[in-house]
């Protein structure tokens, strides 16, 4: 089968807050729009009609079942341009990545805009579902006393509204304590937590300091830097924060944990003749694709561990090594995560019991890993942060000239998405 | 079955007292199963280590090696999917055995390899556990797990030594798996050889124990059919075959009986007639040395020839043999005798010969003794208890179906007495 390459032309994405922050009162729909005008005025397509815009979110209102359309129509680009969610809990951004990708590959479209939005702040309260029950059964009484019999089973308890949780629907456990596992298996140590958060901070800053962002982010709502990231985190500060997950001894802080954020991002993507006829650069172009899933419910497998998985598959399929790959981003959704990810990639056991492999990946040098910072210290928008991750990954690429980087996003569920970026 | 002294220390207020006033505090010793019960913690990279993730990963036992460390290659070729172990990380890792090879030590320098992979587990290892240092000869590891054991003997973890010869390390299996369950309880402070004689299951073989009746005999014939082995009791009343081993005619009744063939021969049958030396008349002497040494010795020579391929003969010394006693020299004479008997056999066909010598062991023997002998006795040792019969007869058991080769095995809970 013909496929075309996949340019990544560009990014762009507002700067992270923190929930209950600068983007408190900003919907996912005001938030997504607000990031499309960016990439729009950045790349001249006010009024062109795309063949595709691609977004999702993780915690989404039940007026949102539309929300990437209702996001276009709001936005600059010409109305008829045609969109669609999609949703893999935090590989969602990557996920839509994928999609416009693969379209663009098989020559049904030229050029799609990829995205993903979340807050924490405008989060999807819900009617108490005892209430929603004693409602819709409200709806379907047809005569007089049969809606008063109804009505005698409102309670005063119905009053609570029903809140997300950020917990796992099979096991009830949250994510962080799922992560302190995790991290007990494979032996995670407080210092090495603390020194990949401080690293991510001090990279981030850096890039910053540099204006590595500076064509791929839009200021918003008077926020033009990524609000969580501290410059000046250090080993030393985060060693004084005490454990929120694994209980008293526990390895994992607030400082070595993603904060809930709010946020938005988007990639432009399109055949190699779509950019060149209009003049447009290509940073990288977007190769290949894996996603994978762990038994988390019956074989107690590491919740956050399914990118292990994913990315030896994508390899061996591009037949290619640890060794063929300059850039790493791995998704910081813990440190732990990322920790226990890296040794399993390089543990003998790991590779022939799970992977059926005759050995390791290997090992990741710090100087390839996330060298930009990671979630860590941007925040973790959920469905944001795929798209945040593709577009610097891809400028990183075209800053070195050539070479290949590789992403790994871990994702509820058990899940993991994987790609390869080359130039 | 806890002796007084150990009920009386597991009980609330006595137990109180005994710690305050550091009396020993005996722990229940785990019995009869087959299985580690725990987790297994592998460490050291040497020539034995694959060989033992091996057994590990055949025995279906839950197992664990230190992160980054050679071993795992090991593990992993061994096809062992083993748990991951970081000292550095806060964690509730508690193991029920220790296993380190020890091979890998190639200079004196390398000892300290032992202090580096014990000094962060050996405080995780549960009651009743086990550590096993696999070497290959050197003398250092025998200082090593010979001092461990008095440190870790009194909550009832046992640790010996197997030293695994070059091309050998396929034969470790029963070895290692009769030291890491708790079949071998009473075991502790042993250096064991294993050579490249290969393991033949006691299952469906035919094994004779003289002074199978009753004590630590009836407990051997126990186990050896708890294994599936036909077992032939010889005793002077009450057995399959009633018989004096020391009548003249004995050789030749048995070797007729055994015409078809035997596989296990286990020389139980031992009698005492303590009198120091200056009080012993010959006739008090060599009557026990009859019984003890030289039917068994006349026995053998005679079973040799219907022995099968890949027979086995145990014989049952004692730790008198080794350490001597006062008022035993006739008994310590012929059980060290029986020492002399298998080192001294010339056996072929795959045909081993091995000893058990038991310490101090809870039989109607020991029980005759006065109280304060008795309660020394007991206590004079890593586990600050007696053994039992079943302690022997696991020995018996695993001697019987290895493949090892003239070890003399006590089985005496590391007793204070003794090389």
């Amino acid at each position: 089968m013909n496929t075309r390459r996949v340019a990544i032309v560009g990014g762009n994405r507002i700067p992270f807050a923190r929930s209950n922050g600068p983007y408190a009162h900003a919907s996912d729909q005001d938030m997504l729009t607000a990031t499309l005008d960016g990439l729009v005025e950045r790349f001249g397509l006010e009024g062109v009609r795309l063949d595709e815009v691609v977004a999702g979110a993780v915690l989404k209102h039940s007026r949102d079942r539309d929300l990437t359309r209702e996001a276009v129509l709001g936005s600059k680009l010409a109305p008829d341009t045609p969109a669609y969610d999609i949703q893999r809990a935090c590989g969602t951004g990557l996920e839509t990545v994928i999609a416009v990708a693969n379209k663009i590959a098989l020559g049904q479209i030229d050029v799609g805009i990829a995205g993903g939005v979340d807050t924490a702040s405008d989060a999807p309260i819900a009617v108490n579902e005892d209430l929603r029950q004693v409602l819709l059964d409200l709806n379907r009484a047809k005569s007089l006393p049969s809606r008063a019999r109804t009505l005698t089973r409102l309670r005063p308890g119905q009053v609570v509204p029903e809140v997300p949780q950020n917990s796992e629907p099979r096991t009830g456990l949250s994510m962080g304590e799922h992560t302190a596992l995790m991290a007990k298996e494979w032996g995670v140590t407080r210092a090495e937590q603390d020194e990949l958060a401080a690293q991510s901070h001090q990279r981030m800053a850096a890039a910053y300091e540099r204006g590595f962002f500076g064509d791929l982010i839009t200021p918003y709502l008077g926020l033009e830097r990524d609000q969580n990231l501290r410059p000046d985190s250090s080993v030393e500060k985060l060693a004084k924060l005490k454990p929120v997950f694994g209980g008293a001894d526990g390895t994992m802080t607030a400082g070595n944990s993603t904060p809930l954020s709010d946020g938005a991002s988007s990639v432009l993507l399109a055949s190699e003749e779509w950019a060149k006829e209009r003049g447009l650069p290509i940073l990288a172009y977007f190769a290949d694709a894996q996603t994978a899933a762990v038994d988390h419910v019956h074989k107690g497998e590491g919740l956050l561990m399914a990118p292990a998985y994913a990315l030896p598959k994508l390899l061996d399929r591009a037949g290619i090594g640890f060794g063929d790959v300059d850039l790493f981003e791995i998704h910081e959704a813990f440190a732990a995560q990322v920790a226990a990810t890296l040794r399993a990639w390089r543990d003998p056991v790991f590779a022939r019991e799970r992977l059926s492999q005759d050995a390791p990946l290997g090992e990741i040098p710090s100087e390839k890993l996330n060298v930009n910072g990671g979630s860590l210290a941007a925040g973790h928008p959920f469905a944001a942060t795929g798209g945040r991750i593709v577009a610097s990954l891809a400028k990183a690429l075209d800053e070195r000239g050539s070479g290949r980087g590789v992403i790994s996003i871990c994702a509820a569920g058990g899940q993991g998405v994987v790609a390869i970026l080359e130039k | 079955m806890a002796d007084l002294y150990s009920q009386l220390m597991r009980m609330p207020v006595t137990s109180t007292v005994g710690k305050k006033i550091g009396l020993p505090q005996p722990v229940e010793l785990a019995r009869g199963s087959s299985e580690v019960g725990g987790r297994v913690l592998l460490g050291g990279a040497g020539r034995v280590a694959e060989a033992a993730a091996r057994v590990l990963k055949a025995m279906g036992a839950d197992s664990a090696t230190a992160l980054d460390d050679p071993v795992r290659e090991s593990a992993a070729r061994a096809g062992l999917d083993a748990a991951v172990f970081n000292p550095e990380a806060p964690a509730d890792q508690k193991f029920r055995a220790l296993v380190f090879d020890a091979t890998g030590i190639v200079d004196s320098a390398g000892l300290v390899e032992l202090q580096r992979f014990f000094y962060p587990t050996v405080g995780r290892l549960q009651r009743s556990g086990r550590v096993v240092v696999l070497g290959d000869g050197r003398r250092a590891l025998e200082g090593f797990t010979r001092s461990l054991g008095k440190e870790v003997g009194p909550r009832g973890v046992t640790v010996n030594l197997v030293h695994v010869d070059e091309g050998a390390e396929d034969q470790l299996a029963p070895t290692l798996r009769f030291l890491l369950t708790p079949r071998s309880a009473y075991v502790s402070g042993q250096v064991i050889q294993v050579g490249s004689g290969s393991e033949r299951p006691v299952a469906g073989r035919t094994a004779l124990v003289t002074g199978g009746s009753r004590g630590i005999g009836a407990a051997i014939a126990d186990v050896l059919e708890r294994e599936g082995a036909t077992v032939v009791r010889l005793d002077l009343k009450d057995a399959d075959v009633e018989l004096d081993i020391t009548a003249p005619e004995a050789p030749e009744v048995l070797a007729e009986r055994f015409a078809d063939g035997l596989d296990i021969l286990v020389h139980n049958a031992g009698v005492t007639k303590d009198r120091t030396l200056a009080k012993m008349p010959e006739d008090r002497w060599q009557s026990l040395m009859e019984v003890n040494l030289l039917a068994p010795e006349r026995l053998t020579d005679a079973l040799l020839p219907v022995l099968r391929d890949d027979g086995r003969i145990v014989c049952v010394s004692s730790m008198a043999a080794i350490a001597g006693n006062a008022g035993q020299t006739n008994y310590a004479t012929s059980k060290a005798g029986l020492i002399d008997l298998v080192t001294g056999l010339s056996l072929e066909r795959g045909i081993t010969a091995n000893a058990v010598a038991p310490g101090f062991i809870e039989t109607a023997m020991t029980a005759a003794m006065p109280v304060g002998v008795r309660e020394v006795g007991r206590r004079l040792n890593s586990l600050r208890q007696g053994g039992l019969p079943v302690d022997v007869a696991e020995t018996v058991a695993w001697l019987a179906g290895s493949g090892v080769d003239r070890n003399v095995v006590r089985v005496c809970g590391q007793s204070l007495l003794g090389a």
